[in-house]
């Protein structure tokens, strides 16, 4: 997708400079565009495109895995069934419930890391980004554990270290009910991708020009105001692409809800509803149903976050 | 010139290397794909290699830890015409679907004979689809009922001669002030009791469990039904579970048991040997021993008998084995009454074998041997059926969690999800 919206852009470009006609150099830059992104626009569509495709083509037979000779086509009828459940209506309601409380949160924290590590001083900075980024080395489903082994009552210790804060007790049972239970689960998420975020930002804050922060500071300007009127407007694009992509990642969140609560207490998200109907029922087009209409809701925050916020993959890099 | 000769040189080495491989190795290799267990089943793979004379070599391959989760690697590699798979270490609810599907070889007449002398009637029930023995029994698994023998006896209660109804087990959970164990997690755990109570009180989960997926009918909106909702209403509503019920499993339950609060647990014999492995380690101490008692599974209503859960293991032989004979061959080894006894004493592993309960050692290891192998023959197996998944999924997720399930609402719901599910008009 990016690959054909770049070579697109750097044709209009082209165009705009040449007054109508493409100049031979713009030609053969096109040209070399597609040399270099060929191969990876290739193999994106064997890895991507193909498995899209026969996934699509199962969800239109009932077919289970066990039993193949009763494959039968059923045109769109596992869609029908998955529209009026309740329960994939319930899964896409914690799904979006989830993945907007985690972006928001981890937006403003990740904007704090991002300046703590592009103000700190030259010698700490290195030790600083490791630091920070040692969450989101950590595998998902290591740092599920972890988290599960924390809260879960049997054998955790926060029940312990924290019974002094009021409604937690040696007796709560975070994984008892479905307020408490999805709250570890965005606790955990939070903890674990914040560094992703403020790793973009951090690129976005190095692109933004000293020179205008010191003219606002000359200007008199305070430290909230060159905030606002300064970096954050020359970071929008950065800031966009973070989010874009962390949307993106957290709405397909699977690991911390299989290991914490395998979907109990209505914990279930979209993935793994998908998950429960292709490899645990075996029916494989219901499954694959599920796995395009969860496509579908990805193409769909893609699609608003370009259109709508205007986010221009092209900018965030620095190319224009 | 030099180059080419030596590179000539090379092939004819790793050629005659490869050869030399092929005439080593020209035994037969069949892979036992086993659960996790304490290394029993590698040895036993050994012992049979060894007793086969040369004539096949068997080669373990592990599965994952979950029951469901080995049933989702078995599934999806016998759909795919796995050949690699010989001898299979099967959980007795998903033994319908793999046959029924036609993923388990034929066991002939005779071998079925063999293999069923001396055999407790669960296993032999839980190894049987369509009246045809499809798997060959290894090892039986069923829960006790462990007490400790103070707080029955303050309570009045003498479970290893008066067997003891759940209400009993409660008014005295309630009146010592203590925790029952009851495994109250939205996991296969939970299937297990909820089949045990409702098979306890006469019931079934299933009325023709094999019938086609549209036209199974569920036992649930039954009085047997409604008492089991109601036994477990019961524990979570007035807190009997502990404060982790929802998320109990068997582990669980048993550190619940050895703590202050213990009272009664049901659960499999695996607990016997983790106490005692606890006491030895200096984690527990031996007065804890001393204090547990053991008694047949507690029964639903009073004067008459429960159907403790079952479980353990079979051997299936693959369908798309290159060395089916091989395979039965040895699975038949490997169940041999002997082997049998070795795992249990070793694993820790109940056998299916009546005979390995007369083994000097097993009877040294296990005080409560002839309980175990009394309480096989009275087990129910889970609904046998091609769509156990889907049944015990829809049970957990609408009988989940046990501070949810009344007798009013729970059956009917399972009844019309589960329905619903197997008619392919809902999602699960």
């Amino acid at each position: 997708m990016s690959v054909t919206e770049t070579s697109g852009d750097t044709g209009r470009a082209a165009d705009d400079g040449g007054k109508g006609a493409i100049s031979d150099r713009a030609r053969a830059e096109r040209r070399l565009g597609w040399w270099l992104a060929g191969p990876a626009f290739v193999v994106m569509l064997l890895v991507t495109a193909y498995p899209i495709l026969q996934a699509f083509y199962e969800s239109l037979f009932r077919y289970r895995l066990t039993d193949p000779g009763a494959r039968e086509f059923t045109w769109l009828n596992n869609y029908v069934v998955v529209l009026g459940d309740p329960i994939w209506w319930r899964a896409v309601g914690v799904t979006v419930l989830i993945t907007v409380v985690t972006v928001l949160i981890e937006l403003v924290l990740g904007f704090a890391l991002a300046l703590v590590m592009h103000r700190a001083l030259k010698s700490l900075r290195p030790i600083l980004r490791t630091v920070i980024l040692i969450p989101y080395a950590i595998i998902t489903v290591v740092s599920a554990f972890a988290w599960f082994y924390a809260f879960n009552i049997g054998s955790g210790f926060v029940n312990a270290w924290f019974d002094w804060v009021p409604g937690i007790s040696a007796d709560t049972n975070w994984f008892g009910e479905f307020g408490t239970s999805v709250t570890v689960i965005i606790a955990s998420e939070i903890w674990k991708t914040t560094p992703f975020i403020s790793l973009l930002l951090l690129a976005g804050l190095a692109q933004v020009p000293e020179d205008l922060q010191e003219a606002a500071k000359v200007d008199g300007a305070t430290w909230w105001q060159r905030l606002y009127k300064v970096t954050v407007p020359n970071m929008k694009a950065a800031i966009m692409v973070a989010l874009l992509f962390r949307t993106l990642d957290a709405f397909r969140i699977f690991d911390n809800v299989f290991i914490m609560t395998q979907g109990a207490n209505n914990t279930e998200v979209v993935s793994f509803l998908a998950y429960r109907q292709t490899i645990s029922r075996l029916e494989i087009g219901l499954g694959s149903a599920v796995s395009v209409l969860l496509f579908l809701c990805v193409v769909l925050i893609s699609f608003l976050f370009i259109k709508l916020f205007k986010v221009d993959l092209a900018s965030a890099r620095g190319e224009r | 010139m030099g180059r080419r000769n030596l590179s000539v040189a090379a092939a004819v080495v790793v050629l005659a290397g490869l050869a030399a491989c092929g005439s080593d190795d020209s035994t037969p290799t069949l892979t036992w794909y086993i659960n996790p267990d304490n290394g029993g089943q590698a040895e036993l793979a050994k012992r049979c290699t060894e007793a086969s004379d040369g004539e096949y070599r068997i080669q373990t391959s592990l599965l994952p830890r979950q029951a469901s989760a080995q049933r989702e690697q078995l599934a999806r590699r016998l759909a795919a015409n796995d050949s690699s798979i010989d001898i299979i270490s099967l959980d007795p609810p998903f033994i319908p679907e793999l046959a029924e599907a036609g993923f388990l070889a034929e066991i002939p007449d005779d071998v079925a004979e063999t293999v069923t002398d001396n055999v407790v009637q669960g296993a032999i029930d839980g190894a049987t689809w369509r009246d045809e023995l499809v798997a060959i029994p290894f090892w039986a698994n069923t829960q006790l009922l462990w007490y400790r023998k103070s707080v029955a006896e303050a309570a009045g209660l003498d479970p290893e001669n008066e067997p003891v109804t759940w209400q009993q087990i409660i008014d005295a959970a309630q009146s010592q002030d203590k925790y029952l164990g009851v495994q109250g997690i939205r996991a296969e755990a939970l299937t297990v009791w909820i089949n045990a109570l409702v098979t306890s009180a006469g019931g079934e989960i299933i009325d023709n469990p094999e019938a086609p997926a549209d036209q199974v009918q569920l036992g649930l909106e039954t009085d047997a039904g409604r008492d089991a909702a109601q036994i477990i209403e019961d524990i979570a509503r007035n807190g009997l579970g502990g404060p982790g019920l929802a998320n109990e499993d068997e582990n669980a339950s048993m550190l619940l048991f050895q703590g202050d609060r213990g009272s009664f647990m049901v659960n499999w014999p695996f607990v016997w040997a983790a106490t005692l492995a606890g006491v030895e380690a200096g984690n527990l101490d031996q007065s804890l021993v001393d204090d547990i008692g053991w008694a047949q599974y507690p029964a639903v209503a009073e004067g008459e008998d429960s159907r403790p859960p079952y479980g353990g293991i079979s051997l299936g032989i693959g369908a798309f084995s290159e060395h089916p004979d091989f395979a039965i061959e040895a699975a038949q080894c490997i169940v041999q009454p002997e082997n049998q006894a070795y795992y249990m004493v070793t694993n820790g592993n109940p056998a299916a074998s009546t005979e390995a309960y007369e083994d000097p050692d097993v009877q040294e290891t296990f005080p409560m041997a002839d309980l175990i192998r009394e309480s096989l023959e009275a087990a129910a197996p889970r609904p046998q059926t091609p769509y156990y998944n889907e049944v015990s999924t829809g049970l957990q997720n609408t009988w989940h969690p046990p501070i949810s399930v009344t007798p009013d609402s729970s059956p009917e719901e399972a009844t019309t999800l589960i329905t619903e599910v197997l008619k392919g008009e809902r999602l699960l």
